[in-house]
């Protein structure tokens, strides 16, 4: 029993940093999003002329742009669900800190 | 083949249904029934009022025309919910404590309630959507339509149609848009409404898309193989216009008027945007699945030269799936009507509450006392302005002639309504924005994109002239709509987004920097930009001149007479005041402000209060009042707190005293018992041998002798530590007297050697170096010698190596000389050494001459000098240092 | 035959006039001046009385006293301690401990043999 003392306030440290991790995620996702829908920018067109490599196939684009989509989605919900889906909004004042 | 008669009925019982689901939910919430209303599943739901007729049907139009860009549409907002944590929360914090009911609202309160930037938004907001409902009017129409083509029946007159959805629409929203005045703003049955028919859309398009996909095509692998052997197989995707309309996209988003209704307005509980943050981007995912499939197949089927705006109606019609082409047409009603809805109603909030209700202030002139019934007159200004929209939306789709003009009506009102995006993200999170930064960025864009995407959209000739077109305004090349400043070659969209942005955003930073915001405009600045340290408002009312009375009866008038006396029967009751007039505490003043924002916005809300309160605003010197008192207090609390730590300080100082006095009470003991056993000790052997000569008959000469002797002894024991204490006692006290004589070092401590010797108890190998030795000092010199003498003596005492050495030393740094004095006896132990230089310290324990007394009057003697003994101890010997002062050698150079 | 007096004091003086004072009257007179192993000096003397002075090098008086109070063998052997501090709280605490005579110096010497006489046939 002696170190019952000391063990919880070690555990709770790891839980909020990781939270505060999980907080740097949820905030970066958006920006992934954004990096990853970017990439068409670069795929070669039909616009590029006959010299240009090969067009991408409309379904591999349909492809690629559904996965990230789903992707993304899915990175939210779990973000949502292991940061906010049991907690009351009024414990959640500050994203900077979570107390 | 379904008959537009059959249509319309259907069309009607599903308005009907829509009516009743409406009327219960509104009927729940008033019984407190509503909280499955409120659900996150709800809430989720009401944000597909994003995907309006113009996605419904419009995307699949889209598709077939530019293939993939329609997704950007969509993909702008996945990412706004995706990244809420960064805006959408902020906006949705502020919405709330602001108690803002619509985007207009939001943006006067930041920049300090004024309603001459809500009159902006408001106007801006007008022009940019009305065309958008004209557009949702054209696709209901233009639905119906197709049913009639086939079937020879009386051609339908699409005008005379558009009319009567127009009139429904405008019934509707009047129902159940303006039913209830209070003060949380919201409407149950209008979000419920939306909620289904925002189910009826998905499902009709997903149903198609099966149908399509598995009906059609034969399967998801054929499918895939004829969307890559279709014309739009292949990836052509204009690079700009991907970045561009996925930004605006975005943009559009947070800045809808109706947007802003269904997100922040009807936002029940903060924790919905979280789930909403990962649920509302699978609608999107899902509305926008099946888009290319639709538009690859119906290419492929229908006849060429037919409008691809509505394949998803005619490819099921061709396939005989009437059904299923009805869905669709209730899917594409569906998406229309939601859209029209609470587009209205979020337009007519700001109409009536920025436009109609101030100049109906204005007219009642400055008089608090407002005749009538202020309830009735914002009821009816809301439901002017409902008709009104719906009645300019109709007028425009009629006059416009439903032609091509309407198609790109969508990207056009998106880049319109994006101009808000500054003003009011910068609003949130930038505290030095202004409101004349605000105007300046929302009217520069706004003209920007009218120039640039409103008037050109109407095609050359038509508003703006082929010349203006080619050679620019004024004849001004560099303001060519479709080239502004010279660079040309981008596509046209991508350009009025472009350039409408940037200048607006330029405009309103620059602008914000060189103006300087007002009090009030400062306070809710720190407002919003700070929502989440502070929830509570800051700005205070001066409630001495408002009478509760006057207040009862002004809320009465707004929010009902029931609702207001509710409200200030709860405020009495948390006062402990007795009856239904509370006092007009600052506090619920600010509380009353909120509820009237919520029904007729806040810079009306201030302006009325402030009519009854006396003051027309709250003043800087009012400001300044507060803030001189703030400080006053401030200040006070600091001279407490100095007080208090000063008295700390003291406690603290008096505690120390005491320890020391404590300290020195016992060390005045210890230095008592020393002083008592130093002198009783010689004195019993005086005492006893004495005793012993006069009592003991027939002592021997010899035994007299020695006895007598060791009297003489203890006797001159005694004299010399009385001699010591007394010196100690003087030099201790400062009362000495000094000296000073010129000498040379050697001489004096040749006069010390001397004396040491000549009184001395054990042979003493004393070794120096002359040659040193010779300097001038100018100094007490018998004191000096008196120093020396001791620590010559202590080593004759205390030095009991085989062949006792002294080693004189004389050492010179800059003018500083050091005689070191050390010998070959045994180190004096670590623990002893700090102790050496008390009294009555005494460092051998067989030391009977000594009191202890010698190196402390050393010390004192050399402190009085100027100088300073002290001792280092080594392997093989003790060494004492004597550090004659700096000015006494310098003299003497 | 005379009684066995231990003596333990570290002032040279002072022991020889005891020392000549008592073995003059047919003492046994030993002497110890260390105060740190004079415990062990008086437990495997045993001496009819010791004389034991308050200051010592090494060990007070006192602590010697109490020492060899804490032996039951040596409960009632006579003390007779000698001190020059004079102060009342010395006298206090040496008889707290067990002090079978306390005197302060400087004493006479008809005091010091009629407390060493008296002590020794008290013990008897």
């Amino acid at each position: 029993m002696s170190d019952t003392g000391t063990s919880p306030p070690v555990f709770l440290e790891q839980r909020g940093y990781r939270r505060r991790r999980l907080m740097d995620a949820l905030r970066l996702l958006p920006i992934a999003g954004i990096a990853l829908w970017l990439l068409p920018v670069f795929w070669p067109t039909v616009a590029d002329g006959p010299d240009a490599p090969e067009p991408m196939a409309m379904s591999s684009a349909i492809v690629y742009v559904f996965v990230v989509w789903i992707g993304l989605i899915m990175a939210a919900f779990a973000l949502w669900a292991t940061l906010f889906a049991h907690r009351d909004t009024s414990t959640d004042q500050d994203g900077e800190a979570p107390r | 083949m379904t008959s537009v008669n059959q249509l319309i009925g259907v069309s009607l019982g599903y308005v009907i249904f829509l009516f009743a689901i409406a009327y219960l939910a509104e009927r729940a919430a008033q019984r407190g029934k509503g909280g499955w209303l409120r659900s996150p599943l709800v809430y989720t739901l009401s944000l597909s009022i994003y995907c309006t007729a113009w996605t419904f049907y419009g995307a699949v139009g889209y598709a077939a025309r530019s293939g993939m860009e329609f997704v950007t549409i969509y993909l702008g907002p996945s990412l706004v919910m995706i990244g809420w944590w960064w805006a959408l929360r902020k906006l949705v914090r502020i919405g709330r404590a602001q108690r803002a009911t619509s985007v207009a609202d939001l943006i006067s309160a930041r920049y300090g309630k004024s309603n001459l930037l809500a009159i902006v938004v408001t106007i801006m907001a007008v022009i940019g959507v009305t065309p958008y409902i004209a557009l949702q009017l054209q696709s209901v129409t233009l639905s119906l339509s197709i049913f009639s083509e086939p079937g020879g029946d009386a051609p339908l007159n699409q005008l005379i149609a558009g009319f009567w959805v127009a009139f429904g629409l405008a019934i509707f929203t009047v129902l159940f848009g303006t039913r209830n005045l209070n003060a949380n703003e919201r409407h149950d049955g209008v979000v419920i409404a939306i909620a289904v028919e925002a189910v009826v859309k998905l499902i009709a398009l997903l149903a198609v898309g099966i149908f399509v996909v598995w009906g059609v095509a034969g399967g998801l692998a054929p499918m895939m193989e004829q969307i890559d052997a279709s014309p739009i197989g292949a990836w052509d995707m204009d690079r700009s216009r991907w970045v561009a309309l996925t930004a605006l996209s975005a943009a559009a988003f947070l800045a809808l008027p109706r947007m802003f209704q269904v997100m922040v307005v009807e936002n029940e509980d903060e924790r919905h945007l979280q789930i909403a943050s990962w649920a509302f981007p699978v609608y999107l995912l899902l509305m926008s699945l099946f888009v290319v499939p639709i538009a690859v197949v119906g290419l492929d089927l229908m006849p060429a030269g037919s409008n691809p705006d509505l394949f998803v109606l005619t490819v099921p019609l061709a396939q005989g799936q009437v059904g299923l082409a009805t869905l669709s047409f209730l899917g594409g009603f569906s998406s229309a009507t939601s859209m029209v809805i609470v587009a209205t109603l979020a337009l007519s909030t700001m109409m009536s509450n920025h436009v109609v209700m101030p100049v109906w202030l204005n007219l009642q002139g400055p008089g608090a006392q407002v005749s009538g019934d202020v309830r009735n007159v914002v009821i009816l200004s809301r439901r002017a302005s409902i008709l009104m929209i719906i009645g300019l939306g109709y007028l425009y789709y009629r006059f416009s002639g439903g032609g091509s003009a309407l198609a790109a009506m969508g990207l056009i009102s998106f880049a319109g309504v994006a101009q808000f995006l500054p003003a009011m993200m910068g609003g949130i999170f930038w505290r030095g924005a202004t409101r004349w930064g605000a105007l300046a960025g929302l009217c520069v864009g706004f003209s920007v994109w009218v120039f640039c995407s409103l008037l050109p959209s109407f095609g050359p000739g038509a508003v703006l002239s082929v010349a203006t077109f080619d050679t620019g305004l004024f004849g001004l090349s560099w303001l060519r709509p479709q080239a502004l400043f010279g660079i040309s070659g981008l596509d046209p969209t991508v350009h009025a987004i472009v350039w409408s942005i940037t200048l607006n955003t330029t405009a309103f930073v620059i602008v914000s920097l060189f103006t300087f915001p007002g009090p009030l405009e400062r306070l809710q600045g720190a407002q919003f930009v700070n929502v989440f340290d502070h929830s509570t408002q800051a700005r205070g009312w001066d409630a001495a001149l408002a009478t509760s009375e006057d207040l009862l009866i002004m809320t009465q008038r707004i929010l009902g007479a029931t609702e207001a006396l509710d409200l200030f029967r709860a405020e009495a009751a948390r006062q402990g005041v007795q009856g239904h007039l509370p006092e007009p505490t600052p506090g619920f003043l600010q509380q009353l402000e909120r509820e009237l924002t919520g029904s007729v916005g806040a810079a009306t809300a201030h302006a009325m209060i402030s009519q009854l309160v006396g003051g027309a605003s709250v003043s800087v010197q009012d400001l300044m009042a507060v803030a001189d008192e703030s400080a006053q207090i401030l200040e006070y609390s600091n001279q407490l707190e100095a007080k208090s730590s000063e008295l700390s300080r003291t406690a603290r100082k008096l505690r120390d005293a005491n320890a020391k006095l404590t300290a020195l009470s016992v060390q005045k003991d210890a230095f008592l018992s020393q002083i008592s056993h130093e002198l009783r000790t010689p004195m019993t052997s005086i005492r006893s041998f004495s005793e012993i000569l006069r009592d003991t008959d027939g002592l021997g000469q010899v035994e007299k002798t020695k006895y007598a002797s060791i009297i003489h002894g203890e006797a001159i024991r005694l004299t010399r530590l009385l001699d010591d204490l007394l010196d100690l006692s003087v030099l201790e006290n400062g009362q000495v007297n000094l000296n000073f004589e010129t000498g040379t070092l050697s001489t004096v401590l040749e006069k010390a050697i001397l004396t040491a010797q000549a009184s001395g108890t054990g042979p003493l190998d004393i070794r120096r170096r002359h040659l040193d030795e010779a300097v001038t000092l100018t100094t007490d010199l018998d004191r000096l010698t008196q120093v020396f003498i001791n620590l010559i003596t202590n080593a004759q005492k205390y030095c009991q190596a085989d062949e006792p050495r002294l080693v004189i030393e004389v050492r010179q740094d800059d003018g500083a000389i050091a005689v070191v004095f050390s010998d070959n006896g045994m180190p004096i132990p670590p623990a002893a050494r700090a102790l050496i230089f008390e009294k009555f310290a005494r460092i051998s324990d067989n030391d009977e001459a000594g009191a202890g007394l010698g190196l402390a009057i050393c010390r004192e003697i050399m402190t009085r000098l100027g100088g300073e003994i002290s001792f280092q101890g080594g392997p093989s010997g003790n060494a004492f240092t004597v550090h004659l002062p700096t000015q006494a050698a310098l003299a003497a150079q | 035959m005379g009684k066995h007096v231990l003596l333990v004091e570290d002032e040279t003086n002072i022991i020889e006039a005891i020392r000549f004072l008592l073995s003059r009257e047919g003492w046994q007179v030993d002497t110890h001046s260390d105060g740190a192993t004079a415990v062990d000096t008086i437990q495997s003397m045993r001496p009819d009385l010791v004389i034991l002075d308050y200051m010592l090098p090494g060990k007070s008086g006192l602590d010697i006293l109490t020492e060899v109070r804490a032996d039951p063998d040596f409960a009632k052997m006579p003390v007779l301690m000698l001190t020059a501090r004079g102060q009342s709280r010395d006298r206090e605490q040496a008889e707290k401990a067990g002090v079978s005579r306390f005197m302060t110096k400087p004493y006479s010497n008809t005091e010091v043999m009629t407390a060493v006489r008296d002590l020794v046939q008290l013990a008897q």
